[in-house]
């Protein structure tokens, strides 16, 4: 799950990582109030979940109540574009008003921690470069870059942090305060079963106090169990509504631009396959949508509504691989769905496993007009014709 | 033989709710030895016919248990995986999904010192056809006994290419579903060497996805050390870069671990890269010679 930065900044502070003073706010009105209690100057920043801001023209610095007003009224609403948004951008709802910290004389580093997943450890790493895009460094300068690989059963010792912080040219005076900024953000990621935490740039002012000026939070969706509070600051008007509504029923749906090809399938390698053999057969996925191992008939219809809801979709293909899930049951929720929906797309069926022979039948005797495929490559092949053919 | 379990296997099932006891019981009628149930509080007790333990290590000794199957919901799924390698047992296997990703990494630091083996989490299990040995939620009847190891990341992606060996009579050794999450026990290497070191097992098909670099590792370890034929699919061509396909470790992050980088690799490794999902049997039966082609 992601997060906004005024909430990233807002949880950081919690274990203690120095943030600039600021609040979020989602009107004109309170933009000017919340620069009145920081001071001024203030700085105006879009909260979207995507990165770019900055030279997207979503982050804007202001020195008097005028500018202020000009830019929350500028920003609020409107459509930001960043690298990170693609050409449609994104709506911009809620801002961050920020103290505007002196940047005279200071440095910008950068610090995350998240999970090496090969090593199965949390990693730490920091770069002197600050404010980059770090897939970038690490591409073009590997070496720029310092690792801290961590035990989970010990957490960030204190003498890795002091070796980043050193490595970084953190010595003397700013050893210390380096060191407390790093475990404090490691303490976080932890508390928090973040599954990354990003502070870029990491600021160095000229007067040596370390500050997370960005900080960008991401949460494991596992973990949202044991963090109710964390769970809801979900911003759902960030994701796609067709997404949100699928989550609501247990279903793990993603919307992809510019396919025909709407499909239903069981088990997400599966959906994933599903979607690359209809690509194969020349055709173009509309989604992937992995209704789960144990789906019930009334999720199979909710996953039909949410399927053909989306104007794109030409053809649809149901790909079933029954284990848990019977074909029988499957069967049923696509007729009622069917029924109910009155769907006007033709429908593939391509059903294999527990009960495929009853699920057959329930098809066959609907007459309604399904067409059946004994294989994926036949089903795909019957999906992409169905659909108007290659494109 | 096969790897990992067989005809000694005695599985104890953590978490014997509704769905732990559908599956337990599934199991046992494939030819399993269910030895015993553990639901914390409920020991002394039956559930359909499978005498229940109030902890693992009761199951040890008073069901001679060395193996597990774990239902037990996220929340209390990692105590269960410490516990049953605490008690000893060799082979770990946890269909639960869900598990948070620290959760994981602090069981992988307690295992590494340990000889129990993790499948999963997040995964249909193992199953051993010739010895009817299944510890898992895979529908059995699609299995025949024969000398195909299949290792995958996914579930019905890999019923689907069972069945499609099945069907042109290539049977399987054994089949690992190492799990689609992030962090798992078992990975495509290690299973790629059990396999290599398997007598039954004449050709390997490993079944990839998205996300991570436990794909390039198991090649790196092919062009080193393994002899047998390897066929390998990889799942996610046209997923788009930055989304969570389904399970929780696939997903391209920072324009690492595509589908299309992991089967140059494989292939360069000296894997037959299957093109179209639909022909991985097809493609196994070519490599191993049974079809022209």
């Amino acid at each position: 799950m992601k997060l906004h930065e005024h909430q990233a900044k807002g949880l950081l502070a919690r274990y203690g990582v120095p943030v600039p003073r600021g609040r979020a706010v989602w009107t004109v009105e309170e933009a000017g109030q919340v620069a009145n209690e920081i001071g001024l100057p203030v700085v105006v920043k879009a909260q979207i979940h995507a990165g770019g801001r900055g030279k997207g023209g979503g982050v804007r610095l202001a020195r008097t109540f005028a500018e202020v007003e000009t830019h929350a009224r500028n920003l609020l609403g409107a459509r930001l574009v960043t690298q990170q948004t693609g050409p449609e951008g994104r709506v911009v709802r809620r801002l961050l008003i920020e103290e505007g910290l002196d940047l005279q004389g200071s440095r910008e580093m950068y610090m995350a921690v998240t999970v090496d997943r090969a090593l199965a450890r949390p990693i730490l790493m920091a770069s002197a470069r600050g404010g980059v895009n770090i897939e970038d460094l690490a591409a073009s300068e590997p070496e720029a870059i310092v690792r801290e690989s961590v035990d989970p059963l010990a957490g960030l010792h204190g003498f890795q942090a002091r070796r980043v912080a050193l490595a970084l040219g953190f010595g003397g005076a700013l050893l210390a305060p380096a060191t407390d900024f790093l475990l404090a953000v490691f303490r976080a990621f932890e508390g928090l079963d973040a599954g990354l935490v990003e502070v870029n740039p990491w600021l160095l002012t000229a007067d040596g106090r370390f500050v997370a000026l960005d900080a960008k939070l991401d949460l494991d969706d596992n973990a949202l169990f044991r963090h109710s509070e964390l769970a809801e600051m979900r911003d759902t008007s960030e994701e796609s509504p067709l997404e949100v509504e699928a989550a609501r029923h247990d279903l793990n749906y993603i919307k992809l631009e510019g396919g025909n090809v709407g499909c239903m399938v069981n088990g997400a390698g599966l959906a994933m396959a599903t979607m690359d053999i209809i690509k194969l057969a020349g055709g173009s996925p509309a989604n992937f949508l992995d209704v789960g191992g144990g789906a019930s008939a009334d999720q199979v219809r909710h996953a039909f509504r949410i399927l053909i809801a989306d104007p794109d979709v030409r053809a649809v293909l149901v790909n079933i691989f029954g284990g848990i899930l019977r074909c029988d049951v499957l069967a049923e929720g696509i007729v009622a769905a069917a029924r109910e929906l009155n769907v006007a797309v033709p429908v593939v069926v391509r059903m294999k496993g527990t009960n495929e022979a009853q699920g057959q039948a329930i098809l066959r005797g609907s007459n309604l007009a399904f067409e059946t495929a004994d294989d994926m490559a036949d089903a795909a092949a019957k999906v992409v014709a169905a659909a108007g053919g290659p494109r | 033989m096969s790897v990992l379990v067989g005809e000694h296997t005695r599985v104890v099932v953590q978490g014997m709710g509704r769905h732990g006891t559908y599956h337990a019981v599934a199991c046992r009628e494939y030819g399993t030895a269910i030895v015993g149930g553990v639901t914390p509080g409920k020991g002394g007790t039956t559930i359909e016919g499978i005498p229940i333990f109030d902890s693992v290590e009761q199951a040890v000794r008073a069901a001679g248990a060395n193996a597990s199957l774990i239902f037990v919901p996220p929340a209390g799924a990692a105590d269960a995986i410490i516990e049953a390698a605490d008690a000893g047992l060799g082979v770990v296997v946890c269909i639960t999904e869900g598990i948070p990703t620290l959760d994981m990494l602090r069981v992988k630091a307690l295992l590494a010192f340990r000889p129990t083996r993790l499948i999963g989490p997040n995964c249909p299990g193992i199953i051993a056809p010739r010895a009817r040995c299944k510890i898992g939620i895979m529908p059995g009847a699609i299995h025949r006994p024969g000398g195909v190891g299949v290792v995958s990341r996914s579930g019905t992606l890999t019923y689907e290419a069972v069945a499609q060996l099945s069907a042109l009579g290539l049977g399987q050794s054994t089949c690992i579903g190492i799990g689609g999450d992030p962090v798992v026990g078992t990975t495509h290497r290690e299973a790629l060497e059990m396999f290599e070191a398997d007598e039954q097992t004449e050709a390997v098909v490993l079944i990839g996805e998205i996300g991570g670099a436990a794909e390039e590792e198991a090649a790196d370890f092919m062009r080193a050390c393994v002899r047998k034929p390897v066929v390998a699919f990889v799942a996610g061509r046209t997923a788009p870069p930055g989304r969570r396909m389904g399970h929780a470790g696939a997903i391209v992050a920072g324009g690492k671990g595509t589908a299309h980088e992991k089967m140059q690799v494989l292939r360069a490794a000296g894997a037959t890269i299957v093109d179209s999902p639909a022909a991985i049997g097809a493609d196994v039966a070519r490599r191993l010679g049974r079809l022209r082609g």
